[in-house]
């Protein structure tokens, strides 16, 4: 029988006990070095991709209208003229003091305000934040229930008709681009067929998305349509596992009731790999915001990194992308960490 | 695993040369196979042929802007008055051929980073890995986005930049399968005669790696498609005035009441195109790793050690 997580050994009868006597706490410490050197470097390429490699920002920024007065001008503002050694260590010291730099379009990028003065990028971004969290956290927990309750109904009822139309249904709406799916829920729901959704979710600088959750029910829906395949199929997977594992066919013969074989003894070994993949999706949804926040014009880091990408506002691209690296891999922490926990095999790094 | 083709379990090591060809084929012979690979087929065809019989140029304007399907536009105007049918037709091609040199780049990149890190071990391994995992911290969207902002929108990039960002995701792949195979006798019976590394990479370790490979390089094209389509969507892609079935959702949207074939036909083929190729890739992992298996690596997206050809 194959073993259901992925790249998992079982090493626990192999190996001696850990060196540690706390090996979660000893993962946790070595994950979260790691994770802080990896950002460290992801850092330098996100600063010398922005800044240091091709020819200059300020061209990048003013294009082909640029003067040499006003190219001159600007690369003193961005402090072009430094080394890049000293420019990075500008930015980087910034960064740790809370200070993400200046956005270099007035009145920022998209809904910031018409205001001309600029404004740093952490009180542009800042809003945006707050919306794309929110968006994330609404679809990953919705697409979760979804996921689980989809995927275990899908095991107990295996290889029946209801099984495959399921499985072969979020077969193809895994494959669908986010914004098919969001474009097709349009035109369902806020157009052609129906019209009693919103359509757009546009919010102002002082509205708050759970004020008005209403908007937030076809982003929140397409997201999860594109994650929920994965959440079933792997706890589809799991649980029909462990369903055929010697240990449950042991607390049958052993005549406990089948809601209990199910809930003590099959379900517990199903959860860390449905951690791992509940992981994966909200690594997913942190890449699949930039194209929902676009397609329903929501105002979050997603719609805000192809607004900066659009104005070439290199200091707004820079902190949007180290946000989204630094969740990444926080998240790959967390789902580490966790499925350790939860898994009764699993107690070692690999 | 009941469901290995049985002469593919016998013969692994010798029937490498057309091990592929084995797979495909019975892949093809069970019906998620012959589903995928039909609706890959039909729009591949649109997308080849279409260029060659669309009846007006993709950028005349031969209709007032949205205008309902006519005898002369047979599925209407778009937002500019064009021939949507014709952009549909036109559409394709670029996005198809730019899919695949990604994929391609992506999957030759990975393949040499993860062999390498697993059969040369130490340092190597260490610095190739730890590359890695920084470069999988960006969301490939989002990768693809910063090398945009830099350079512009081009053809060329974006296939680099898709292609760039699959590679940390297969070289992970690709190593824990690689550690897996230069682990087996026929591998140190090899290296005892002689044989420079580099050969023993490429002839003994890969050809093993086939099955695997496959798999994976079904799931990069799906994503390839995705994003270089969704990159186009939101502007950053194939640029304007040619027609492509990203842009084309895009710019006719604000329509989809008035001509909702502007943004259904593209819609619709980008939709058949990454099922197709998605249901084709879970017909080959099926066959290949087995059902218990497939499920696993379909829903993480990703083969691991456990999917060597034993």
């Amino acid at each position: 029988m194959a073993n259901v997580a992925a790249g998992q050994v079982e090493v626990d009868a192999a190996l001696p006990r850990a060196r540690t006597a706390h090996p979660i706490r000893h993962l946790v410490i070595v994950r979260v070095a790691y994770g802080l050197l990896t950002l460290v470097l992801v850092s330098v390429i996100v600063f010398a991709a922005t800044q240091v490699l091709p020819g200059n920002a300020a061209y990048a920024v003013l294009g082909h209208t640029a003067t040499p007065a006003s190219l001159h001008a600007l690369e003193d503002e961005l402090g072009l003229n430094q080394s890049p050694v000293t420019q990075y260590w500008h930015w980087v010291t910034g960064v740790l003091h809370g200070d993400f730099g200046t956005s270099l379009v007035a009145g920022g990028s998209g809904l910031g305000g018409g205001g001309a003065a600029k404004q740093s990028v952490s009180s542009l971004v800042g809003p945006r934040l707050v919306n794309s969290g929110f968006l994330v956290l609404l679809a990953g927990i919705v697409s979760t229930l979804v996921g689980v309750a989809l995927g275990l109904w899908a095991a107990l009822r295996r290889d029946k008709f209801s099984d495959h139309v399921l499985s072969v249904g979020l077969l193809s709406v895994a494959a669908l681009p986010e914004f098919v799916v969001g474009i097709l829920l349009v035109l369902l729901f806020a157009s052609l067929v129906f019209h009693i959704l919103p359509g757009v979710s546009v919010l102002g600088p002082s509205q708050r998305p759970w004020d008005h959750l209403n908007l937030l029910v076809l982003p929140v829906a397409t997201l999860t349509l594109v994650t929920v395949p994965y959440t079933f199929r792997m706890v589809r997977a799991a649980t029909i596992e462990a369903l055929e594992s010697e240990y449950v066919e042991m607390a049958r013969l052993k005549g406990l009731s089948e809601r209990r074989v199910l809930l003590r003894h099959a379900l517990p070994n199903a959860v860390a790999p449905t951690i791992q993949v509940i992981g994966l999706n909200f690594l997913y949804l942190a890449g699949g915001i930039v194209v929902v926040e676009f397609v329903f014009a929501y105002p979050g880091i997603g719609q805000g990194l192809v607004n900066a990408v659009s104005d070439r506002d290199i200091p707004t691209i820079q902190f949007i992308v180290l946000v989204l690296a630094a969740f990444y891999v926080a998240m790959n922490i967390l789902t580490d960490v966790i499925a350790l926990a939860a898994s009764p095999r699993r107690r070692f790094a690999r | 695993m009941t469901t290995v083709d049985p002469a593919l379990a016998a013969g692994a090591y010798r029937v490498r040369r057309h091990e592929w060809l084995h797979v495909f084929r019975s892949a093809v012979r069970t019906r998620r196979g012959m589903i995928g690979l039909a609706l890959t087929l039909f729009v591949v065809a649109v997308a080849v042929v279409g260029p060659f019989v669309q009846p007006h140029s993709s950028t005349e304007f031969i209709t007032a802007p949205f205008a309902k399907p006519s005898a002369q536009a047979k599925l209407g105007g778009d937002v500019l008055g064009r021939d949507v049918l014709s952009r549909t037709l036109e559409g394709g091609w670029k996005l198809l051929l730019m899919a695949v040199a990604a994929t391609a780049l992506g999957i030759a990149l990975g393949a040499v980073a993860g062999v390498s890190a697993a059969y040369l071990r130490g340092r190597s391994d260490a610095a190739i890995m730890r590359t890695v995992d920084v470069f999988l911290a960006f969301p490939q969207i989002v990768f693809a986005l910063l090398l945009v902002s830099i350079i512009g929108p081009k053809a060329w990039l974006l296939v680099v930049a898709v292609g760039l960002s699959h590679a940390p995701q297969v070289a992970r792949v690709l190593r824990a399968t690689a550690l897996e195979v230069s682990e087996r006798d026929f591998v140190k019976a090899v290296e005892i005669t002689g044989v420079k590394r580099n050969e023993v990479m490429r002839k003994e370790i890969l050809p093993n790696l086939i099955t695997p490979l496959m798999v994976e390089s079904g799931l990069r094209l799906t994503y390839s498609i995705i994003i270089i389509a969704g990159l186009s969507f939101i502007g950053f892609g194939i640029q304007p005035p040619g027609a492509n079935w990203g842009l084309m959702i895009n710019e006719n949207r604000i329509g989809l009441t008035q001509n909702y074939w502007a943004v259904v036909a593209p819609a619709a083929l980008i939709a058949l195109l990454t099922v197709g190729v998605n249901t084709l890739t879970d017909a080959i992992a099926r066959v290949a790793l087995g059902v218990e298996r497939a499920e696993v690596v379909m829903a993480t997206e990703a083969v691991t050690a456990a999917d060597v050809t034993a």
